[in-house]
């Protein structure tokens, strides 16, 4: 009887988790489409809902009930399992994502490193919707994916290490805490417009979103895939890029912490500030997607490996002789 | 030159610049409209739904001379006339195949008289075919319908002919 209480607990936390990231995610998908329309001077969705605010529940509604086509000489095993793992993957990363001061639902203190291995078995997803399609675009698509997300993981790998080598610890809460008297922005600003950039080409999108680019190969990795499976993919690929925001928030814009420790700001709840910092990245997210043409494959490359890569690593460099020289690492 | 492009790559000038630009771009007034809500200005000339007009004291206009039908482009248009009992020409039958139609507006050029006309309204979908086969009867209804806008639209497109 014990047990049984204990999983409902935890289920009812994981529920307390989800429902508002994939309500988040919906409502994301509502201001990606409205920042999109207004920057090139249109309305954007604004009929269902206040100000259009509930279209994506009606896209979702629709993607229910649309019929799930298989192809007939797919691996439908494969097939089937590649949405549920996207959104699953995209999905569990947020457990370790604290909210606040202890309002994290698993707070491990490897946290970072989890969000790390999730984010890159996210590309199995995709590779296995590519692959098991068993058609020329999404398998490309899911190539060119699987290429991409690689390189540039290392960059994002090596950024990482830089906020590690000034907190000294790889819990997530820890992290943020070690942000009370200066943003990690304002040290490792470069680094911050790298992880920025790799988080865009991490999760596909514009102007790296190669793996879906519609001039060349329809949709990608998602060609074959309609209903409710596309809608998986979407949902998994949506709920990334809200992660990799939350994840720049936490590691450089302090988290849940308020950007002036004064009277006013003090009051708001660390949660609301997490969430505006999130919508913060979020909105330069889309305003990137409105601005800049897609990147040619092999440009994509060079970035990731010639420029990203060697210039992270410098940065490494500076940050852990400037820290031991003036005697400011942290004591583990 | 070389030095000022480097500059340019290291500190993203232009992509900053572009971001400037799309955020100014946000707060500019919107070029589209909220389309079943509100709807886009329509000259007078435009050449929408087809419209039979009658004169003011109720008598059609059209003559039967067939102008329109042989004018007619995409053959669209079917008249059968006969005479009336007061010795006057009128048409038993006029038929516009709307999915024929390519709306090039000769046929009313053509017309002597200024029945057959396309007046502003281009919202008649309908979801079959036949509803599409128009005939005399829901010409004329037309021509009264729009009767008011189809004979200011010809006033004020008068002048440039």
């Amino acid at each position: 009887m014990e047990y049984i209480n204990l999983v409902f607990e935890e289920v009812y936390k994981i529920l307390f988790l989800l429902i508002p990231v994939l309500v988040s995610v919906a409502m994301i998908v509502w201001l990606d489409r409205r920042v999109w329309a207004f920057v090139q001077k249109r309305q954007g969705p604004n009929v269902v809902g206040p100000f259009g605010l509930l279209q994506s529940l009606a896209d979702a509604l629709k993607y229910i009930f649309k019929e799930i086509i298989i192809p007939a000489s797919s691996n439908k095993v494969i097939f089937i399992l590649a949405p549920i793992i996207t959104m699953t993957l995209a999905l569990i990363a947020w457990a370790v994502i604290p909210f606040g001061e202890g309002q994290v639902l698993a707070n491990i203190n490897v946290g970072i490193l989890y969000i790390f291995a999730v984010s890159s078995l996210g590309v199995y997803g995709i590779i296995m919707g590519g692959w098991a399609s068993n058609s020329k675009y999404p398998f490309l698509g899911s190539i060119r994916s699987a290429a991409q997300m690689v390189s540039y993981e290392v960059s994002i790998g090596i950024i990482i290490i830089n906020v590690l080598l000034c907190v000294g610890s790889l819990n997530l809460s820890d992290i943020v805490l070690a942000q009370q008297n200066i943003w990690f922005i304002i040290p490792l600003f470069p680094m911050f417009v790298i992880f920025f950039i790799s988080a865009l080409a991490e999760t596909n999108r514009p102007p790296f979103d190669l793996p879906e680019a519609e001039a060349e190969l329809v949709a990608g990795y998602q060609t074959e895939y309609s209903g409710m499976m596309y809608a998986m993919f979407w949902l998994g690929e949506y709920a990334n890029i809200l992660l990799m925001c939350a994840l720049g928030s936490i590691l450089f814009l302090g988290g849940w912490l308020s950007p002036i420790d004064l009277y006013p700001f003090n009051l708001i709840p660390g949660v609301i500030w997490l969430i505006l910092k999130i919508l913060l990245l979020f909105v330069l997210f889309a305003l990137v997607k409105a601005v800049v043409p897609r990147y040619r494959y092999d440009q994509l490359m060079r970035l990731g490996w010639k420029i990203f890569l060697p210039l992270s690593l410098t940065y490494v460099v500076l940050t852990a002789s400037y820290l031991f020289y003036f005697n400011l690492l942290p004591t583990i | 030159m070389k030095i000022s492009r480097l500059f340019k790559t290291i500190f993203m000038v232009d992509f900053i610049t572009g971001l400037l630009i799309a955020i100014r771009e946000i707060f500019k007034s919107k070029k589209t409209i909220n389309y079943p809500f509100e709807k886009g200005k329509i000259s007078p000339r435009f050449r929408g739904e087809h419209a039979l007009r009658r004169y003011p004291n109720g008598e059609e206009r059209c003559i039967a001379c067939k102008l329109c039908e042989a004018v007619c482009p995409a053959q669209a248009i079917t008249i059968e006339s006969a005479e009336r009992s007061d010795g006057s020409r009128k048409t038993t039958r006029y038929d516009i195949d709307m999915m024929k139609c390519i709306y090039c507006g000769l046929c009313e050029e053509s017309c002597p008289v200024d029945a057959i006309v396309q007046g502003p309204n281009f919202e008649f979908s309908t979801e079959t075919r036949e509803e599409l086969y128009y005939t005399k009867e829901k010409l004329l209804d037309n021509g009264d319908r729009w009767e008011n806008i189809l004979a200011a639209n010809i006033k004020s497109d008068n002048p440039y002919r």
